[in-house]
């Protein structure tokens, strides 16, 4: 039933929030060694995916593999890059601490880390450019500063498969700059990478593989076959300022707001 | 490679080194309280020892309660407290353990209460806990005058916790308070890194395979059973404020959550001791208050003071950066 070569496969799986569907009926194959996003309409449930794949929000159905393991046996393939503003950045810490964060879970119950554990930390920093700051309190951080923080800790995981939840949301050009690098630097290592993406000028640029979705799978597939026009038309459903110039061009067409 | 991956940066060392002096300056507080004519006998010292100690676990789990921004559910817990106390008292008496017990069974039911409200209705987490805290708060009130009009002599200082008492401590209750202090350092160094991460990022934790729900029962229960402890010398009205409060102040001077917690626990001690003292002196004087008025002017200090994050500071800071733009 299950293929070792998809990082992450998802069979019928439904999320909702007090009767309401967020995620309806996601069947998602994604095959190793692929950098995907994910792209969708506020309210997509963009997130949401992510959450429910790793466990963090319960499911009303579904199955979740990763390389063919459930999750649950599949921890240490997985990196996890959460939304930044998911944190209270004033935590008396310093941004050499939180990368180690990554690494507790590797050290089991009771152990403390060490010297081994700052080098690997700042080998990680060093990966997004943040080396120097690695003594500094994380309340002194800009926001693209912060991200390539969370983008470290996710690295120190030695994952293979890492989930990134909207890594470019407002971060400045430095950063996205040493985001799309360690992407690449990713794909290089044969790493598998899905990230939640609202920018669609970028899309093809940065991503071989994408995933539409708007409470459904509109559509996924390798970029340059799955991007079109029509399956974004379908996915953000006429609400679109500005369609890629790849894609633009044709009349628009209003579909209505395309919901389950 | 830099430095910081060899030896302690300049900056902690900084904070260790003023953390060192505020310990000092702390306990030089024993001798120049007793040339200022406090005489330590065995009642006062209970009571001093009494309050440093719950001064101390008010520092260990203030310091989580005020990061998971969960002081004021903190203050509604501790206020549902008292008709736990009451009816605790109607059932079985003048029972020590028995009161703790009841503090905590409504001390608990009242945050679960906090918690069904504002997941099953439309209101909003303060309200809730408005609601929450006074409803309780009454009903623990009215039982207290209830037992109070009753003709029976073992009631007498019940009402005490209302706004605590530090001069009823015996030795048993400072054996109590230092085993406290054992267990919930002890808890807190067995699961450092995990609390740490926990509070930081709970999200990032699930992801890894904590059990979150499990830690975050355990650390929960610490806030809990601290405040139930606390209720007798501190009172239900203003134990909140000396759980947060030493842990508000800490924040102010320190960059890591071991400085943190290390100085709240510090100034928690230094709190809670001279504020049960300076009530067992003046006789009538109510010890919660005294212990908060202790605690918050320590507030105000850090508040005022502090490097980086104190007003002055930044007003100084201000200050400099406008001079800077006029002669530019």
């Amino acid at each position: 039933m299950t293929d070792q070569t998809y990082a992450l496969e998802i069979n019928d799986l439904t999320v909702a929030y007090q009767n309401k569907p967020v995620l309806w009926d996601i069947d998602l194959h994604v095959p190793s060694g692929v950098l995907m996003a994910i792209v969708g309409p506020n309210g997509a449930g963009k997130s949401t995916l992510i959450k429910a794949a790793l466990g963090l929000i319960p499911r009303a159905s579904g199955d979740v593999r990763f390389f063919g393991k459930p999750l649950r046996q599949a921890r240490r393939l997985i990196g996890y890059v959460p939304q930044r503003g998911s944190v209270d950045w004033d935590f008396p810490t310093t941004v050499q601490d939180v990368v180690m964060m990554g690494l507790y879970g590797r050290l089991g119950w009771l152990r403390r880390p060490g010297k081994a554990e700052r080098e690997a930390a700042f080998h990680a920093l060093d990966q997004v450019g943040m080396a120097n700051f690695a003594g500094r309190q994380i309340s002194q951080l800009s926001g693209g500063q912060q991200q390539r923080v969370f983008l470290a800790r996710a690295l120190v995981q030695a994952a293979d498969l890492y989930f990134m939840d909207e890594p470019f949301a407002a971060v400045d050009a430095v950063t996205e700059r040493a985001i799309v690098s360690l992407l690449h630097t990713l794909r290089e290592q044969g790493k598998t990478v899905i990230v939640v993406h609202h920018d669609l000028q970028t899309v093809t640029e940065y991503f071989d593989w994408v995933t539409l979705l708007n409470v459904e799978v509109i559509g996924s597939g390798a970029t340059a076959l799955t991007f079109t026009e029509e399956n974004v038309r379908r996915t953000y459903g006429g609400r679109i300022g500005a369609l890629p110039p790849a894609l633009n061009g044709s009349t628009p067409q209003r579909e209505g707001v395309y919901v389950a | 490679m830099l430095p910081e991956m060899r030896q302690m940066l300049p900056e902690d060392r900084r904070v260790w080194r003023f953390i060192g002096v505020v310990a000092l300056l702390v306990a030089l507080g024993i001798p120049l309280s007793v040339a200022l004519g406090v005489q330590y006998d065995y009642t006062l010292t209970n009571v001093a020892l009494g309050g440093a100690l719950l001064g101390v676990l008010c520092g260990m789990t203030g310091t989580f309660a005020m990061l998971r921004g969960q002081s004021l559910l903190g203050d509604a817990l501790s206020h549902a407290a008292l008709p736990g106390v009451a009816l605790a008292f109607l059932l079985v008496g003048r029972e020590p353990f028995a009161l703790l017990v009841g503090a905590a069974a409504t001390g608990w039911l009242g945050a679960q209460l906090v918690g069904t409200l504002t997941n099953t209705t439309r209101l909003k987490q303060d309200a809730a806990m408005g609601i929450v805290l006074a409803s309780f708060f009454a009903i623990g009130v009215a039982l207290l005058s209830y037992i109070q009009g009753r003709a029976d002599a073992s009631q007498a200082g019940l009402d005490k916790f209302i706004f605590g008492q530090a001069a009823a401590i015996v030795q048993r209750d400072v054996l109590m308070l230092a085993a406290a202090c054992v267990l919930v350092g002890a808890t807190l160094f067995a699961f450092w890194k995990e609390f740490k991460l926990l509070t930081f990022d709970p999200d990032f934790a699930r992801a890894n395979g904590y059990p979150t729900r499990r830690l975050n029962l355990i650390l929960s229960s610490l806030i809990v059973a601290v405040i139930v402890l606390g209720l007798q010398l501190a009172g239900v009205i203003l134990m909140v404020g000396l759980l947060i409060a030493p842990a508000a102040a800490a924040r102010q001077w320190t960059r890591r959550l071991e400085q943190m917690i290390v100085l709240a626990v510090i100034l928690g001690a230094f709190a809670g001791g001279s504020g049960a003292v300076l009530s067992a002196v003046e006789r009538g004087l109510p010890t919660g208050p005294m212990m908060i008025v202790v605690a918050c002017s320590l507030v105000l200090v850090a508040l005022l003071f502090a490097p980086e994050r104190g007003v002055l500071w930044q007003l100084w800071q201000r200050r400099t950066a406008h001079q800077l733009t006029k002669e530019g």
